[in-house]
């Protein structure tokens, strides 16, 4: 499917779905409590059948606090960007996809180490890289007296 | 390189450690000859420095000429610790710890720029270590991003040459003097 097929294919899966077309990939903004069903579906849709999550990014927006993933099927070769936010900067929470590729366990604890994002139902969320004492080094209000800047 | 190929020998040889004691002079003499041309530096590297360091153990650059004979994969057996790479916060203890397993005498070099200052994560970093002699006491440093195999050689000829103006009893007070956490 090309990049419109996909995306007009996709709004038909979802209720609250924003589909807008990037420089390179169809961009789906889904709100947090739909993540998980639309992830499930596009996995498992012999129409998508993304196999593959490239990668999951996280971002810092602002007040809001978001999720980038990468999608691609091995079989059909098309790509599209998933993403999520939540502007609860305190909690912010959101669904694991843990449970349909394999390969979020790690990008979503790296997420949480680097973000504080957590994921509902991840099976192991511990830190990645940095022990407990650290804050959340990529977060624009992170405060760290050992950073030089100037 | 050839002694009198370095540019400031009669200024080093006035800050030998040991003064003029003439007994004490002889007995250094004849043990940092045997300490400068057996130095065994340890197996570490945290990054390119690595490969700069590898290059200079290998035939072409072959700093086994000067006795820096074999790398050693256990601190026990080494003399030398070349810091090859940037040291972040979680890496601190584990040099930190190597350093302690490494039985006197031991030497540090601080190779590249990373190890010196924090080089080129100086800036806005959250994980850096901004230069290894926070955390253990350096001897030579060689500047370079990485140095080329000929700085590090020099760096360890000038080491050798640090060798030879210590004295077995100044060993003491200086790692009296430093005493990191």
């Amino acid at each position: 499917m090309d990049n419109i097929k996909l995306g007009e294919f996709i709004k038909s899966l979802g209720s609250d779905l924003d589909i807008k077309e990037g420089k390179q990939f169809t961009e789906v903004t889904v709100p947090p409590s739909e993540l998980h069903s639309l992830a499930r579906q596009l996995r498992e849709r012999e129409e998508t059948l993304f196999d593959f999550l490239v990668s999951i990014t996280g971002v810092d927006y602002g007040p809001d606090l978001g999720l980038i993933y990468h999608l691609r099927s091995t079989k059909y070769g098309h790509t599209v960007v998933i993403k999520s936010r939540t502007s609860d900067r305190e909690h912010p929470q959101l669904d694991s996809v843990s449970d349909i590729w394999e390969a979020a366990d790690l990008h979503e604890r790296e997420a949480f180490d680097l973000l504080g994002i957590k994921f509902a139902n991840h099976p192991d969320l511990r830190r990645l890289f940095l022990n407990s004492s650290w804050g959340f080094p990529l977060r624009k209000d992170y405060i760290d007296d050992d950073i030089i800047t100037w | 390189m050839k002694y009198e190929e370095f540019g400031d020998n009669e200024s080093l040889e006035l800050l030998k450690d040991s003064g003029t004691n003439v007994f004490l002079t002889t007995i250094d003499d004849v043990i940092n000859w045997g300490r400068k041309n057996s130095l065994w530096p340890l197996t570490f590297a945290t990054s390119c420095c690595g490969i700069e360091m590898m290059q200079t153990g290998a035939p072409k650059h072959d700093f086994a000429r000067f006795g820096m004979e074999v790398y050693r994969a256990s601190p026990r057996q080494a003399d030398v610790i070349v810091v090859a790479g940037t040291i972040v916060k979680k890496m601190a203890p584990v040099l930190k710890r190597l350093y302690d397993q490494m039985s006197e005498p031991k030497y540090v070099v601080a190779m590249g720029a990373c190890t010196i200052t924090g080089g080129p994560f100086f800036r806005d970093s959250y994980t850096i270590v901004r230069g290894v002699d926070q955390i253990i006491p350096v001897d030579v440093y060689v500047p370079g991003c990485p140095p080329r195999p000929q700085a590090l050689l020099y760096g360890m000829l000038q080491l050798q040459r640090l060798i030879e103006t210590q004295t077995i009893k100044s060993r003491k007070k200086r790692n009296a003097s430093h005493n990191y956490k």
